[in-house]
């Protein structure tokens, strides 16, 4: 085989998979750079390892506690904070989704003139940039402590996400529907009714089942500012040591997260 | 399709009579469910402050303005460790998000009836728990600082890397895996040559996506104790020194938009 200069074992082990990144030069330089900022980073990290090492039989009485969560002593606390954040949950869900509403139709290009679009997009804008933790120290600040500056605070988050991703919807539209009901002389508002949201209602429903999931997770959280929840709880429950009480929460929490996350599913499947 | 007599002449209606009924009790219970759900938050707040909350908010946003610009000195250090805590806390993820992901992958799983489930509830436990709760936890056991910041970051991240990840591999062409294998090639040997290359593009870009929301979350870990500019924002919330809030909140979103343009132009060049 020599003749031919063709060597296909010799080929096969010079042979390397090629780079994800095409220039060597390129390549170098950001491993090199990374490799230099991984260096300086962990520098910064500033490890307390006596700390650490004090903090390990606590870390394992926390996973101890998991295997024998404590619901009991503080099942009052418990159940008062869980209802208070599925009541949160709903009430939010259910305010931001009116408000939503109409700034999706107002973002959405099709439908919206242009003065009517920028202003929803600067809302939404607003809504997705500011973490809720934020708004709730603002809205706590402002409305007094409990559940409303929490409700109010979740009403706000949902209101950037489910304009936002209605909108596109809305965009994405099948233009051919919503004409024919125009050429038959409808309103404005039948337009709307009859050639747009029917095209968009399932989505809708999907997004608004998210978000139902989503500001329940996000009601864990804003108690820690005292806007309500099973957060203030929790937050005591950590502050006291009581881990099995606090494996209890988390347990709660990931329980009806999983439970909502699997009908919301099945109710996702049979609507598209 | 229903159709009625009505007066000699057939109409016709979108729905039979029961299901308009069934809708029309679904939308009952719904709306008695929010209304009782108001209550119960009407019932414990002070409408006296909501009605004052206007004042208040012109107060205090009175008290924001200007920004107290001669801060921004103490801010950058913290700055700079928010995007330590992402970054680094982002790491963290990836190396253990990377097997969760092939355990959880229905095509990879070493066991569908075993390892699958424990992987999908890694997945799920460490999605359903906030960054700040898992930051909360993690201060009360090792104490405040970067690292439980980091760590926080990390076991948050875990679940929405895994989670994207293992549908990704799902979704990879089965011939090349088969192909790579029957050249007698082992089991590591097909996920390097095999599996790797398919999903290398939605992973780094899954990695970049989630770095750009950690770094949205690491600006507040510091709330609770967990290092970053969050730090800086609680003290400054805490003495009532709002001019120094409104420079953190800027600074917070300049940083926040900053790692936004980043990952849209990283995930740009590689999809």
């Amino acid at each position: 085989m020599s003749d031919t200069g063709f060597d296909a074992q010799d080929l096969a082990r010079r042979w390397r998979p090629p780079p994800l990144i095409a220039s060597a030069r390129l390549r170098w330089l950001l491993g090199l750079g990374a490799a230099i900022y991984f260096a300086l980073a962990i520098g910064t990290l500033e490890v307390n390892w006596l700390r650490i090492y004090e903090g390990l039989d606590r870390g394992w009485a926390f996973v101890i506690a998991f295997t024998d969560p404590d619901f009991s002593t503080r099942w009052i606390d418990i159940r008062d904070g869980l209802i208070e954040s599925l009541v949160m949950t709903v009430t939010s869900t259910v305010i931001g989704i009116a408000i939503s509403i109409p700034i999706a139709f107002g973002a959405a290009r099709n439908i919206a003139p242009l003065p009517v679009y920028l202003l929803c997009r600067a809302i939404i804008a607003v809504s997705r940039s500011l973490q809720e933790i934020i708004i709730a120290i603002f809205f706590v600040a402002i409305f007094g402590f409990g559940p409303l500056a929490g409700v109010l605070t979740l009403s706000f988050a949902t209101i950037g996400f489910l304009s936002k991703l209605l909108a596109e919807d809305i965009e994405d539209i099948d233009k051919g529907q919503a004409e024919a009901v125009r050429a038959t002389g409808a309103r404005w508002l039948q337009l709307m009714n009859y050639g747009i949201q029917p095209q968009v209602m399932p989505r809708l429903i999907g997004l608004s089942l998210y978000r139902l999931d989503i500001n329940f997770r996000e009601s864990a959280v804003v108690g820690l500012v005292g806007a309500g929840g099973i957060g203030a709880t929790l937050n005591t429950a950590f502050d006291r040591y009581e881990f099995d009480t606090a494996a209890a929460i988390l347990i709660s929490i990931i329980g009806i997260v999983m439970i909502a996350e699997y009908s919301s599913g099945l109710i996702r499947a049979r609507v598209q | 399709m229903p159709i009625t007599e009505h007066a000699g002449a057939k109409l016709w209606q979108r729905r039979t009579t029961g299901r308009q009924f069934a809708i029309w009790f679904g939308w009952l219970l719904g709306v008695a469910l929010f209304l009782y759900c108001w209550k119960q938050i009407s019932d414990v707040t002070t409408w006296y402050f909501f009605w004052d909350a206007p004042r208040i908010a012109g107060d205090i946003g009175g008290r924001m303005v200007p920004p107290r610009w001669s801060y921004i000195d103490k801010l950058w250090v913290p700055l700079w460790d928010t995007l330590n805590i992402a970054t680094l806390g982002t790491a963290l993820a990836i190396v253990m998000a990377v097997p969760v992901a092939f355990m959880a992958a229905r095509n990879t799983t070493p066991s569908a009836t075993l390892i699958r489930p424990i992987a999908l509830l890694i997945i799920v436990s460490s999605r359903s728990i906030n960054s700040l709760i898992w930051a909360l936890l993690l201060v009360s056991i090792i104490g405040p600082g970067i690292l439980a910041g980091t760590i926080a970051i990390g076991l948050r991240s875990i679940g929405f890397i895994a989670k994207l990840l293992y549908e990704a591999i799902e979704e990879i062409d089965k011939n090349q895996v088969e192909a790579i294998s029957a050249t007698g090639a082992s089991r590591w040997q097909g996920m390097a040559y095999g599996i790797m290359p398919q999903i290398a593009p939605a992973f780094a870009g899954i990695t970049v996506f989630r770095w750009d929301i950690n770094i949205r979350e690491s600006t507040v870990l510091g709330l609770v104790g967990a290092g970053g500019i969050g730090l800086q924002l609680q003290s400054s919330l805490n003495v009532l020194a709002w001019p120094q809030v409104t420079l953190i909140l800027i600074t917070i979103l300049i940083a926040v938009l900053f790692s936004e343009w980043v990952s849209a132009k990283v995930r740009h060049a590689i999809i």
